[in-house]
């Protein structure tokens, strides 16, 4: 098991929305590995894709129940990803954003894990230009009931 | 029935719709609206409300079929279906459901309609006050600061702009422009008597990049309904009916993988879904008269054209210009009551009654002669729906 190092006592954002886990069990065993900063998804035991986010059958096969794995980490071990595609909020729509706007939302590829794509903050500058393709690395901010990913530029 | 198509099959032969208002400001109920944009379509229509059998509408439609038979006074509700998912993006589909209802019979005045009042609690762009408690899919997006829709889908369009070449900004804004200039002729418009200029939509706030104040949907108040039958009912009517020639709902069957993960991401959902309408139709883009485009965002609009077969993908910041877009010397014109952006945000209802008037020649922003019409409601939020409209000559 690899423990990424990469953690932040600092939000993006702050506290909008705290998630639990879904209480039918789909997504349980994610919001326990980010809770150790592992990054998991799952990944279909029939047919090996890797899939996010987390359904009750795999997409490429149909097969139930695709199991969980942790995503591969790179020469650094950190969990490393693409942005494929980002925007950024001006706009605070809830009262706690007022003093949060700017923020930038990334969606970021996998490319170890079927390049299946995640949602997260950029951390850091959030002016910063922002392409795509860039290479971005996981960072898990970890909050008292829970923990996010988060992305920074590499 | 074995032919499996709708084309000439229906008829709409009443429109209604009561005063649009800023979000919030209507006077009436969303009910009391309701009643009056069915009782004007009535009246267009030259039926007695009584004669009505049955109700369409899409998703997130409050006033429902049994309280509005009740009030209209219908002898018999034969018909009552709601398009399932998608919220305003089923609206075309409120139509073609109707229309499946009287081409088969199973309803003789299929009323499809929309009523909205918003109430204060309930802005489109706000996400809710505390820090509540989140799971499912929602807990993999709201803690990021993902809850109005543009934030959920302005991601789409960065990366649609992406993919072809670095094209959007131009198109979109001109989207904008033109919804704009022809609501400066609409008096029902909300927008009427506020043009908007190139430079004000420049100077305009960003909400989301690469969405500006502009390129968002209004959110207003008020009602709007047609009143459909068949074809040999329709020629007892007053006006000149307005035949179905096509429609078509749905879309890639990945596009719902959960997070943003959509086989098929950047699209707004017609790749599959506008083929099948021009098979129905008989007809190709380059046949379409007019464009009644559903706006939530302008980048949207532009996707959806593009799906639509109106131009290439590479070519829209050449292609939708200001100049194509507005009646009626554009070679596309688009919107032509300034629609959601402009007229009013009644979940793009309002743009399949404009889609009726200019096929009947009296839309205020007429388009000479126009004798096809193309309706989509979409795009983004999914299943779309989308309409080929045609005056008695297509048939």
């Amino acid at each position: 098991v690899t423990t990424s190092e990469e953690t932040t006592t600092a939000y993006v954002l702050p506290e909008l929305a705290i998630p639990v886990p879904d209480p039918d069990g789909l997504d349980g065993p994610y919001w326990d590995a980010v809770r150790e900063s592992r990054l998991v998804v799952q990944r279909c035991a029939s047919c090996d894709a890797w899939q996010w986010g987390p359904e009750w059958a795999c997409y490429e096969c149909g097969a139930a129940n695709p199991g969980w794995e942790e995503v591969p980490t790179g020469p650094g071990g950190t969990y490393e990803g693409e942005i494929y595609s980002w925007e950024r909020v001006w706009h605070p729509a809830a009262p706690q954003l007022k003093d949060a706007v700017p923020y930038v939302i990334l969606m970021v590829g996998l490319p170890t894990a079927g390049d299946v794509r995640m949602v997260g903050n950029l951390v850091g500058d959030q002016q910063a230009p922002i392409e795509i393709g860039r290479p971005v690395r996981a960072v898990f901010e970890h909050h008292d009931r829970f923990t996010l990913v988060q992305w920074e530029l590499t | 029935m074995t032919d499996a198509t709708l084309r000439g099959k229906a008829a709409i032969i009443g429109i209604g719709e009561s005063t649009y208002y800023r979000h919030g400001q209507s006077p009436d109920s969303d009910m009391a609206l309701a009643l009056t944009a069915v009782r004007a379509a009535c009246a267009d229509a030259g039926i007695d409300a009584a004669d009505l059998d049955g109700f369409c509408s899409y998703s997130m439609q409050h006033v429902g079929p049994i309280r509005l038979a009740a009030a209209l006074g219908l002898r018999e509700l034969r018909f009552s279906v709601l398009q399932w998912e998608g919220g305003g993006a089923g609206m075309a589909a409120a139509v073609s459901n109707a229309a499946m209802a009287v081409a088969t019979g199973q309803a003789d005045y299929v009323v499809a309609m929309r009523s909205i009042v918003q109430s204060d609690g309930a802005r489109y762009g706000q996400m809710g006050g505390g820090a509540n408690e989140v799971s499912g899919e929602r807990a993999f997006l709201a803690p990021y600061g993902i809850g109005p829709a543009g934030q959920m889908f302005a991601f789409k369009y960065m990366r649609w702009m992406h993919e072809h070449g670095g094209v959007g900004l131009d198109a979109q804004k001109a989207v904008s422009l033109a919804s704009y200039h022809h609501a400066q002729q609409n008096p029902r418009a909300v927008r009427h008597g506020r043009p908007l200029t190139p430079e004000a939509y420049d100077e305009s706030r960003m909400i989301v990049e690469p969405w500006r104040l502009f390129d968002y949907c209004q959110e207003n108040d008020g009602a709007a309904a047609l009143i459909l039958t068949s074809p040999e009912r329709a020629r007892a009517a007053p006006h000149a009916p307005v035949y179905l020639l096509g429609a078509a709902q749905g879309v890639d069957g990945g596009y719902g993988r959960a997070v943003y993960n959509s086989r098929d991401y950047p699209t707004s959902g017609f790749t599959p879904v506008a083929p099948r309408l021009w098979d129905m139709a008989k007809v190709g883009p380059g046949d379409v008269d007019v464009v009644q485009s559903y706006e939530n965002f302008t980048g949207a609009v532009v996707m959806s054209l593009v799906e639509h077969g109106f131009c290439a993908g590479e070519e829209v910041d050449e292609f939708l210009t200001f100049e194509n877009l507005v009646a009626p010397s554009g070679k596309l014109p688009l919107n032509t009551s300034g629609g959601n952006l402009a007229e009013a945000y009644i979940h793009g209802f309002n743009l399949a009654i404009e889609g009726v008037r200019q096929l009947r020649g009296d839309s205020v922003n007429q388009v000479p002669g126009a004798n096809v019409a193309m309706v989509n409601g979409g795009p983004l939020a999914a299943p779309v729906t989308n309409l080929v409209l045609g005056t008695e000559a297509t048939l």
